[in-house]
């Protein structure tokens, strides 16, 4: 064995999984998980706690790993995370622990997400829960949101044994865990609604259905329901669109409409009634973890896919994992290309986009280098479908219906990072409704932030 | 679990329910929708409320059956219940917020077309509530297809019923209706259109020639209903709108319809094809050339 590098992770043959709907990754068994563990060279100065969002005793529960203590090991993370199995298989930890990492100085980080997979699903395959509080505090909190923020705030605030209830505005809980991400990437059943049954296990109960601010506001659950703090987690829902012309023919979506359909409305099962656009041949606009998503769902239904995106390969902003494994299954990557229209026949169905080629110039504010448009280079891609994927800002119905709620220039709710308190008393926010468009691992940072937050005011008040 | 308190067949293919969804009823407006879903596997449908009573919990929907999901909506009978009922969403028609001096000066105008009776119901009688006489012209194929006449009749100032094959009231389109009330001396400052979206169009181009404002109560294609997938993107003035948070009410005279018009039909095979599957079960094999199961 090599100390310096990984133990590699089984995956489903690239030209197999193309196909379907089957989770890309197998994660490791438990040999390989604890020989992996035995990489973990248990620093005194764990710059990996430092990087976790959640700060999730890692070295910690690598040790219980190694030795084989796996439900010690769980119960280790389930102090810090109420979904370990979840950012086992989608926190960026390139960016995040293993980013931080000394194993890593000297050869490959270990491979803290596949071990956090590892010892989530071993815990959820034998019925074992995380511990709920042993005292009730009998005081109300209401959580706006069932997505990473949401779950986690609510999740440690009940460990506090506090009596809490989320909203949802969907009729299943998760958000963007189970409308957003894939079932290749993040099974529905088997993981996101295991690990919310453990969110319940501990106290948590969960309203379906109920959009605030049109059922009814922040201000009735504090004066009429007798909640004492909220925590809003309603996360970044509106879709961008370019604004170029021809952009609402038949055939353009948002990547939320198209991963929505085909993940909560389960489009790709025939049991269901959900309709969605087969495309034979589809562009997705867009280079981020979103738009690597839609590509990929769209390849599953048996279309051909482009990514079309302005800058180079260097700047794409999905994480390095989801390009690769798009590329292995045959995406095609139209970088430095930007579309100007969408074309499309009598019928108003897309019938081709026309692009122009980029190049890139000096950094933007952004820094990175800013695209510009090579004069004449226009061209057409002939297309069925097209999938906006730009990102997508916070959703107005709150903001706007609750007094004293303040929001900056992006509609984004003002919260402290440190303990997500808002403008308003008693009520808390975090997540993409905050920071837009983000991570699932910094929603849960910030949903944690604002437990604690939530916990000081009420302990105080 | 939303059980169904009253369930009545008003015409072929035309449903009527009261749902009990005390939320809902707490605080809905007349303008505003709810989308409901009847099983796991089915779709979310957005319906027009049609009535609602705050004391008793309950909020009444109509319904035509248009595919597969509305099809196991209709075989649902009191006792039974949605799985999933969510609302009110969209924002409730603009008169509600008026000032209500300024509002008893306005001469309204309601036209409905088909089921579009069920969603205009809710404003007569909001108006009626408040002391205000408004004129309505409904339309239907037939006599048989006309729905919540005595409903409507009761809360209406003026109550023109009409038919397209002249089997009952006036006979002919709305629009000839609107436009014999006008020559006949009618005045009106706002003029309210629900309906499929070819009438819709019609009206707006008359009413843009006899200068009467107008507005529209658009149901495009939608998810989720809260302004997070788009696909109920609507061009109103040269700008997009979502229709399930900045409408469904808008200045009809800014509406592009014939895009609108193209963007309902997106799904119109494959909802059709779900309905085949399930009436037709695995005798479908297309053919047939309407649904586009050949493939």
């Amino acid at each position: 064995m090599d100390v310096l590098k990984k133990v590699p992770v089984r995956e489903q043959e690239p030209k197999v999984r193309a196909a379907n709907f089957e989770e890309v990754c197998y994660g490791y068994n438990k040999e390989e998980a604890m020989e992996e563990a035995s990489r973990c060279i248990n620093c005194k100065n764990a710059k990996c706690i430092e990087g976790c969002p959640v700060a999730i005793n890692i070295p910690g529960f690598i040790a219980q790993v190694k030795e084989g203590n796996f439900e010690e090991a769980y119960q280790v993370i389930a102090q810090s995370s109420a979904l370990p199995a979840v950012c086992g298989r989608v926190c960026p930890q390139e960016t995040e622990c293993g980013g931080q990492f000394i194993r890593g100085i000297r050869g490959e980080p270990v491979s803290i997400g596949k071990l956090e997979r590892f010892t989530a699903d071993w815990a959820r395959d034998r019925g074992i829960k995380p511990q709920p509080a042993t005292e009730k505090k009998n005081r109300k909190v209401a959580v706006i949101g069932s997505g990473p923020a949401g779950l986690t705030c609510a999740g440690d605030l009940a460990r506090l044994g506090y009596d809490v209830t989320i909203f949802e505005a969907l009729h299943e809980p998760g958000g963007v865990l189970l409308y957003g991400i894939p079932e290749f990437r993040l099974p529905k059943q088997e993981v996101v609604a295991r690990e919310i049954e453990n969110v319940k296990a501990l106290g948590v109960k969960i309203e379906t259905n109920v959009v605030i601010g049109k059922a009814t506001t922040i201000d009735e659950l504090m004066d009429e329901e007798g909640f004492e703090a909220v925590f809003i987690g309603s996360g970044a829902g509106l879709p961008k669109f370019m604004g170029i012309p021809g952009e609402n023919a038949n055939g353009v979506f948002s990547a939320n409409e198209y991963l929505t359909r085909n993940n909560l409305m389960k489009a790709f099962r025939d049991e269901y009634d959900t309709p969605i656009a087969r495309g034979k041949k589809v562009a997705v606009v867009g280079g981020g973890n979103v738009a690597m998503d839609a590509a990929r769902t769209a390849l599953r239904l048996g279309a051909e896919v482009h990514i079309v995106y302005r800058r180079s390969e260097e700047e794409l902003p999905a994480r390095v994992e989801e390009v690769h494994h798009a590329k292995e299954e045959g995406i095609i990557f139209d970088l430095l290309t930007n579309p100007t229209e969408i074309l499309s026949d009598e019928n108003g169905w897309v019938k081709g986009m026309r692009c122009i080629r980029m190049e890139l110039g000096e950094p933007d504010e952004s820094g990175r280098r800013r695209p510009v448009e090579v004069a004449g280079s226009e061209f057409e891609l002939e297309l069925d479908t097209v999938i906006m994927s730009l990102g997508t800002s916070p959703n107005p119905l709150i903001s706007s219906t609750t007094e004293g709620l303040e929001v900056n220039r992006w509609k984004c709710i003002i919260a402290d990072e440190d303990n997500g308190k808002t403008t308003k008393e008693g009520v808390y926010a975090g997540g993409d409704a905050v920071t837009g468009a983000a991570t699932v691992i910094l929603a849960m940072g910030a949903g944690k932030a604002a437990a604690k937050g939530i916990d000081e005011y009420l302990s105080n008040k | 679990m939303y059980p169904i308190t009253r369930a009545e067949k008003l015409a072929d293919k035309i449903f009527l329910m009261d749902v009990e969804a005390p939320r809902i009823a707490k605080h809905c407006e007349p303008g505003q929708f709810i989308i409901a879903k009847t099983d796991e596997a089915g779709e979310r449908i957005p319906l027009t409320i049609c009535d609602y009573n705050r004391e008793a919990g309950t909020v009444t929907i109509v319904f035509q059956i248009v595919g597969a999901s509305t099809h196991r909506m209709s075989l649902l009978g009191a006792g039974d219940s949605f799985l999933d009922f969510v609302g009110p969403l969209g924002c409730p028609s603009e008169f509600v917020k008026e000032d209500l001096a300024v509002l008893k000066k306005k001469r309204f105008l309601f036209v409905a077309g088909g089921v579009g009776a069920a969603p205009v119901y809710p404003q007569v009688k909001w108006m009626r509530e408040h002391g205000i006489d408004v004129d309505v012209i409904v339309g239907a194929k037939t006599k048989d297809m006309l729905i919540l006449e005595q409903e409507m009749e009761a809360v209406a100032g003026h109550y023109y019923p009409c038919t397209d094959d002249g089997s009952y009231g006036h006979a002919g389109m709305v629009t000839t209706k609107i436009e014999k009330l006008v020559e006949e001396g009618a005045f009106y400052d706002v003029c309210v259109a629900i309906g499929p979206m070819i009438m819709m169009k019609f009206v707006c181009l008359l009413t843009k020639k006899l200068g009467i404002p107008t507005i529209v109560s658009l149901n495009p294609i939608m998810v989720d209903g809260t302004g997070m997938c788009g696909a109920c993107r609507v061009t109103v003035g040269g700008a997009v709108k979502f229709a399930c948070v900045d409408g469904p009410e808008f200045d009809g005279h800014a509406v592009d319809f014939d895009e609108a018009m193209k963007r309902q039909q997106m799904y119109k095979t494959e909802e059709g094809r779900a309905y085949l599957k399930l009436t037709e079960g695995d005798t479908h094999h297309g053919g047939c050339g309407h649904c586009g199961g050949d493939e």
